[in-house]
């Protein structure tokens, strides 16, 4: 997907999944790589969490703590508001993604920064922050290795952790190649990784504000938490004089004794290790002696999550610590990738947050909590237990309801007709029966020569691949009636 | 103990064979199975497809149908995990007190029907004969759902004459997902030729599962790429005798 391309966040209408997984199914290169990479980190996080003999219950406290958060939401966000302001720090809140940017270009333009370096962040790619910043003539420069990849290709994320899971090596230096003007580089990772070094280290001493998003903010501290592998991000938070989080109002914690259970459950679930290389903290600014930030703004964004909130069922989205498992787990997302979802939350917790996010009722959006087999290996990798079929059925309820409301053309579409007429039908088992011997009738021209190898008009989509056995002579309340002689 | 069958609606019409296959294996095991004729649909595919407000009518029928019996076998596991794991969720959208409470008293009775056998029966040796050689797919619903274990591996391994063989990456979905397999067919597909090859890998001559939907899918594709591989589900080789296979 080419970086500025409409998805589910922006204003335009966006492919449904089934459109664009046509498109990456037959993307031979990017199965290979995707299938790859997903199968490798799923055995391993297995391992990783095979460890902890409490994981189940470290599980459920990660729902827990999670769950009285959102519960207590607006009290907590006050308590942040209050500790980071007693730490130094300025507390801005945006109500929609233009509110947090302008916001954020505000500050660099006070600042006269022509350039920002940026923390890997999902919260500013929802808002198309790097896009709002050059429109004001700022250039946002991304440190995290795999967003620098695609941003240099000019490419979205395909994956919450890993966004250029997407590409292989040999793809990679050719994008190194080609936009840093590099000569004879070999595919090694050794020698990708010094390249993207040197570039990037000339960035991190220049630039005098630096961006991030937050893995966790918490009430009683009002500090502002990171989590990453490279040290990108530790750069990022240490080295501008000023720093602007943005952070989704879900990302709160109410104390610091929480880490304890996240600090677990994250590093584990996203790249299966027992503890990551960079975690950053930032309370306020850093004072006169030590490293890091003479001014700090956490901007808090609402964006449609207040709405996720209202929903009983669809609020446990906001659990989410964006660690990924469920991508890796998912075997819809392993074949299709990420881009088929047009989301900057592509996989199962993607189907989920972005229409609830984005609202029910958009054709794109809507196609999403249909992107599964309700095969639930999402849900039992969850560090969080998002019941996230649970949260699927719920969604599709709401799509078609919405649907039905639309006037005639919602109930006159044929899946709206053919499930009517089913319902009716197995309401009343002599209605039932009817219709199973009609269908027996009906089938002839289709079953001729054994099995079926067409069907028409909406079922057509399973003999594209499938067969299907011709119904039988007699049902099986048929053959219990004949034996018991009634 | 009254127990009855629920058959589901697709066994009912396209798989007789497994509902007469249940009921000869559970009657060979002493137990007096009742049909209830009254049954139709549990009203999954319209729930999970997101005609909810339809499947209400069916919910109420079903536990109206199979709230006097003491227990409820089901051959297969995506219609039980409907009742144990979405009948609540259905009766709280219908905003009924009433069937909520039904619901509830309800879902302990339910059972698929390798999850019967072990569980409630305690038996792990039917005394089955199935001289071929099979590898068992274990079907999302019955393992992540329902939580059956491996209960169908144990009733499975004691079969006379079997050649078990185990099957790569089983716990991968197949690609059915009900109306999933026709909305996203695509994707489905893609799912289903994985499962495919490692089907072929072992090498088996027949594809065991405890869900003839799943079963419907991976049969219709190997019956498409005619790769000399058939489905049959547990209840049929489970009830399977040597005198019968002599014949």
């Amino acid at each position: 997907m080419t970086a500025g391309a409409t998805d589910a966040f922006s204003p335009g209408k966006t492919p449904t999944f089934q459109e664009s997984a046509k498109v990456s199914l037959a993307d031979s290169q990017l199965r290979r790589n995707i299938g790859k990479a997903a199968k490798g980190i799923r055995e391993k996080r297995a391992a990783a969490v095979a460890e902890l003999p409490d994981w189940q219950e470290l599980r459920e406290a990660g729902r827990a703590i999670k769950e009285r958060t959102l519960r207590h939401l607006d009290d907590y966000l006050l308590q942040l508001e209050e500790s980071v302001q007693n730490a130094g720090g300025h507390v801005h809140w945006a109500r929609d993604a233009d509110e947090a940017n302008r916001i954020i270009a505000g500050i660099a333009k006070q600042h006269d920064a022509d350039e920002v370096v940026k923390v890997k962040s999902i919260a500013t790619d929802e808002t198309k922050l790097n896009e709002h910043l050059e429109s004001e003539g700022i250039k946002a420069h991304e440190t995290d290795l795999a967003e620098l990849i695609i941003q240099l290709a000019n490419e979205t994320s395909s994956h919450i952790l890993v966004p250029a899971i997407h590409k292989n090596r040999a793809e990679i230096r050719e994008i190194f190649m080609r936009e840093l003007d590099v000569k004879d580089l070999s595919d090694e990772p050794s020698d990708l990784t010094e390249v993207a070094r040197l570039y990037l280290r000339k960035k991190f001493l220049s630039a005098k504000v630096g961006v991030s998003g937050a893995n966790f903010g918490v009430a009683e501290t009002g500090t502002v938490c990171v989590v990453e592998s490279e040290g990108n991000g530790r750069m990022c938070t240490t080295l501008p004089p000023v720093l602007v989080t943005l952070m989704g109002i879900e990302k709160i914690i109410p104390t610091w004794q929480d880490f304890e259970v996240y600090m677990q459950l994250l590093p584990r679930s996203s790249t299966a290790e027992r503890m990551n290389p960079y975690t950053s903290f930032w309370t306020g600014v850093s004072g006169e002696a030590g490293d890091g930030p003479q001014e700090f703004h956490l901007v808090l964004l609402d964006n449609g999550r207040t709405d996720v909130l209202a929903d009983e069922v669809g609020r446990q989205a906001l659990n989410c610590i964006r660690c990924s498992a469920c991508l890796n787990a998912c075997p819809v997302y392993e074949r299709t990738g990420g881009h088929a979802y047009n989301s900057v939350y592509p996989g199962p917790i993607g189907a989920i947050l972005t229409p609830q996010l984005v609202g029910i009722g958009k054709p794109g959006p809507d196609s999403l909590p249909y992107a599964s087999s309700l095969c639930g290996a999402c849900y039992e990798v969850c560090p969080v237990k998002i019941n996230i079929p649970e949260v699927l059925i719920h969604l599709r309820g709401k799509v078609i309801r919405k649907k039905q409301s639309a006037g005639l053309t919602g109930k006159l579409h044929p899946e709206n007709v053919a499930m009517q007429a089913m319902a009716k039908t197995f309401s009343d088992p002599s209605l039932y029966e009817s219709a199973q011997r009609l269908a027996r009738i009906g089938q002839w021209p289709l079953a001729r020569s054994g099995a079926i190898h067409s069907l028409p008009g909406e079922l057509s989509g399973w003999t594209r691949s499938r067969d299907i056995k011709p119904i039988p002579d007699q049902t099986f309340r048929e053959w219990w009636r004949e034996r018991r002689g009634s | 103990m009254r127990v009855a069958l629920f058959v589901a609606c697709f066994n009912d019409t396209l798989y007789p064979e497994t509902g007469i296959a249940t009921v000869k294996l559970l009657e060979r095991l002493g137990v007096a199975v009742e049909f209830p004729e009254e049954q139709t649909c549990c009203g999954q595919m319209h729930f999970n497809t997101g005609y909810q407000r339809e499947a209400i009518p069916l919910v109420r029928r079903f536990v109206e149908t199979f709230s006097p019996y003491d227990a409820i076998v089901a051959p297969t596991g995506s219609c039980v995990g409907m009742v144990r794991e979405l009948y609540p969720m259905a009766a709280k959208l219908a905003r009924d007190e009433k069937l909520a409470e039904q619901v509830e008293a309800l879902i302990p009775k339910v059972f698929e029907l390798s999850e019967f056998l072990v569980k409630k029966l305690g038996v792990e040796d039917v005394g089955a004969y199935y001289p071929h050689r099979v590898t068992f797919h274990p079907t999302c619903h019955s393992l992540r759902m329902l939580g059956v274990g491996d209960a169908p591996q144990k009733l499975l391994r004691n079969v006379k004459g079997i050649d078990l063989v185990e099957l790569p990456q089983a716990e991968e979905c197949c690609g059915f997902g009900g109306t999933f397999a026709v909305k996203n067919a695509e994707t489905s597909t893609a799912m289903l030729s994985d499962k495919i090859r490692h089907i072929q890998d072992t090498g088996a001559e027949v594809c065991a599962a405890g869900d003839n939907s799943c079963l419907m899918h991976i049969g219709g594709g190997l019956n498409r790429q005619q790769a000399g591989v058939k489905t049959v589900h547990l209840a049929e080789i489970l009830a399977s005798e040597a005198t019968e296979e002599a014949e």
